[in-house]
């Protein structure tokens, strides 16, 4: 076996031309490479620059201005007042979605990397990845036409008896067109990406500990409790904010299944009481145009800055917890 | 082994696909561009011998995208008759439609509402004085439909409607409900509203209607967008019916052709109640005065709400049009496809493709004349 990038013997002809070309090869590689990278950046400016842009003209608009040319825009309100329940409606639907869809994803990803027979595991990655590849449109589809009607009466059931949970209260939707089918149809989404991170995060926990752990008698659940969970914990972070992102932005499913109105409500049973920025902005943007479309971009906006702030914190965690995480 | 050889290929590889990815970025969407046109009819020279020789080239159109299924069933009725002629149709929506129409990018437009006179004047800048078309091409029942075990009809007034839809009718026993049917078997089912989650020709419509028959109840000014805060909704047309579908008890408004198996309201009208019908939905289009002060060939209406015999909620939607073209071979191209969206089979065409109410004799007899004086100039 040879490796080539070994020093090379001065005077050798054909080695020096393949050095030479191997040069000129590494540099234009460099280049692309650079550009490739470059690239995301300028994309990202222009997208950023873009909103801006757009945004512009809603954001210094007053609110009477707005309220005359934006249909939905209420008299006597401003932007930020406006942009607010809208904001508060995407994060209530990725929490949901999180809060669902962690321990569910947790619990799949144990399954694979330390209890299933290994062609168990394997059939079942493959599965957990097939629902990731099913696009958003089927999953609205199916929410709306299948999941709803299902879910109905048990969500009759929680609003009739345990209303006084603050998050079952209010008129419960006969439809089940509500943002607690929202959260389910999303925490199944976020599903496959949580599970497939934290999958591969749990499976590269060291050998030696879980056997020190064994070893001193642990059985298997205080294997995992001492010593995947506090190794996983930071990629495990990092999974369910890479689920957030996707939940955040989900667009179509939330379109077709939720009945979208505008208000600070946290009851997730009730129809007509929140809205999401992505499907906001995709059912009124066909009939907007001037000042509603730079109000849709606001908005826009609003959830890129999100965005943002949510995968930084998530950086920010992920880096802090690195230290204390058994990796080291 | 040889280990460089395969890292070389494969970095080889990398290098091709990212040059690959990296030329595609740059190169230009040139089929966008030639796909979207300018409107410009970029025409083939037409056999000018023949009378009937069928027509060629690209016209392009733009508006109201309540028309857009009718469109489709006009442009492929049209096109069928001639092969070369291709009519592109961009359902931005009916102010997008009247405005590109007022600047000269649509050739053609539809819009779920009249010029106003400021958009008047700028589609004449365009035509020409006295020189544009406007005529209701596309008349489009909006029907009232709910889902209620083993009951197909109700008879409502438009108070009644206004009351369910405003949320202070909440039970399907309602008196005022049970007044108007007593014969039908009424459950105490709860009532649950579902309107268009949407910006919408449909809702507008349906707001004027309860604004001008129930003006007492439904105090809210009609726009597209619903006035009622806290109900159920849905995305499009096939959204709400889904709605409704998926509930019991459940009421909602939509294109009379996407009901389907839904219950329908009569609506009452006066001192009858007339149940949904294309014919009814036409007959009031025909029977609603035309506007007065308009020049000749702008024929909009002013729709009447309480004509008897006359099913009242119907969306009337526009073709616009100029009566003079730059050039002949546009002139013809527009002349040629009006002529075939009001003819007997056109309208035929939208009503099996979209639910529509085909045009009434008269109504076609009044825009002829216009669509006939097409011509370059």
């Amino acid at each position: 076996m040879t490796i080539t990038d070994s020093p090379p013997r001065a005077g050798v002809r054909p080695v020096r031309r393949r050095r030479s070309s191997d040069r000129g090869f590494n540099r234009a590689f460099r280049w692309i490479s650079h550009g490739a990278g470059i690239t995301i950046l300028v994309v990202l400016a222009a997208v950023a620059l873009f909103l801006l842009w757009q945004a512009w003209p809603a954001i210094t608009a007053g609110g009477e201005q707005l309220a005359t040319s934006v249909p939905r825009f209420p008299a006597d309100t401003s932007l930020l007042a406006y942009v607010g329940p809208l904001v508060f409606g995407t994060l209530l639907a990725a929490v949901l979605a999180l809060c669902l869809a962690v321990p569910v994803a947790i619990g799949i990803a144990l399954f694979i990397s330390h209890y299933a027979p290994r062609r168990l595991a394997q059939l079942l990655g493959y599965l957990v990845d097939l629902l990731a590849a099913i696009p958003s449109v089927v999953y609205g589809l199916w929410g709306f036409l299948v999941l709803a009607p299902v879910l109905t009466p048990f969500w009759l059931w929680l609003n009739e008896n345990l209303s006084w949970v603050p998050l079952y209260g209010g008129q419960a939707s006969t439809t089940g067109r509500a943002m607690a089918t929202v959260g389910v149809v999303l925490a199944v989404m976020i599903l496959p990406i949580i599970t497939a991170v934290s999958r591969e995060v749990f499976l590269q926990t060291p050998k030696l500990h879980e056997e020190a752990a064994l070893a001193l008698g642990a059985t298997r659940w205080e294997v995992v409790r001492t010593a995947v969970l506090p190794f996983g914990r930071s990629g495990v972070i990092s999974a369910a904010m890479l689920g957030l992102g996707r939940a955040l932005g989900e667009t179509m499913a939330v379109l077709m299944i939720l009945s979208p109105g505008f208000s600070y409500s946290l009851d997730i049973l009730a129809a007509g009481q929140h809205q999401t920025i992505a499907a906001y902005i995709a059912a009124d943007f066909p009939e907007s145009t001037g000042l509603g479309i730079n109000t849709l971009i606001a908005t826009g906006l609003a959830l890129f800055v999100i965005t943002l702030a949510v995968n930084m914190t998530a950086r920010w965690i992920v880096s802090r917890r690195k230290e204390f995480s058994g990796a080291n | 082994m040889n280990l460089s050889r395969f890292t070389r290929a494969g970095s080889a590889v990398a290098v091709g696909v990212l040059a690959l990815s990296l030329a595609a970025c740059g190169s230009d969407p040139e089929p966008a561009d030639s796909a979207s046109g300018d409107g410009a009819a970029e025409s083939t020279e037409t056999d000018s011998g023949e009378e009937m020789a069928s027509l060629a080239g690209q016209l392009s159109g733009g508006g109201a995208s309540s028309q857009e299924a009718a469109m489709n069933a006009w442009r492929a009725g049209f096109q069928q008759a001639n092969p070369d002629a291709t009519i592109n149709y961009d359902p931005v929506g009916s102010g997008g439609g009247r405005t590109g129409f007022g600047d000269g990018s649509y050739k053609f437009a539809g819009s779920d509402a009249a010029l106003d006179d400021e958009e008047l004047a700028a589609a004449e800048a365009q035509c020409g004085e006295g020189g544009v078309i406007e005529f209701p091409g596309y008349v489009s029942p909006v029907a009232v439909a709910f889902n209620l075990d083993g009951i197909d009809s109700l008879n409502m007034q438009p108070e009644t409607i206004a009351g369910i839809f405003l949320g202070e009718i909440t039970s399907w026993d309602d008196e005022a409900i049970a007044a108007d049917n007593p014969d039908a078997d009424l459950p105490g089912t709860a009532i649950t509203v579902v309107h268009r989650s949407d910006e919408s020709g449909t809702t507008e419509n349906f707001e004027e209607y309860l604004h001008v028959a129930a003006p007492d109840v439904w105090t809210a000014e009609p726009s597209g967008v619903w006035p009622v805060d806290g109900q159920e909704s849905a995305q499009g047309n096939s959204g709400v019916v889904g709605a409704v579908q998926a509930g019991q008890g459940t009421i909602t408004y939509a294109d009379a052709s996407q009901v389907a198996e839904l219950g329908t309201v009569a609506v009452g009208v006066g001192d009858e109640f007339v149940e949904y019908s294309a014919e009814a939905a036409a007959e009031v289009v025909a029977q609603s005065p035309r506007t007065e002060g308009t020049s000749d060939f702008v024929y909009t209406i002013e729709l009447e709400r309480d004509i008897p015999g006359t099913y009242p909620i119907a969306l009337v939607s526009y073709s616009l049009a100029c009566t003079t073209y730059a050039d002949e071979a546009t002139a013809e191209l527009v002349r040629g496809f009006l002529t075939y969206l009001v003819s007997e089979e056109g309208q035929q065409a939208a009503a099996d493709a979209a639910g529509s109410a085909p045009l009434s004799d008269t109504i076609r007899q009044a825009i002829l004349p216009g669509i006939e004086s097409i011509s370059a100039g």
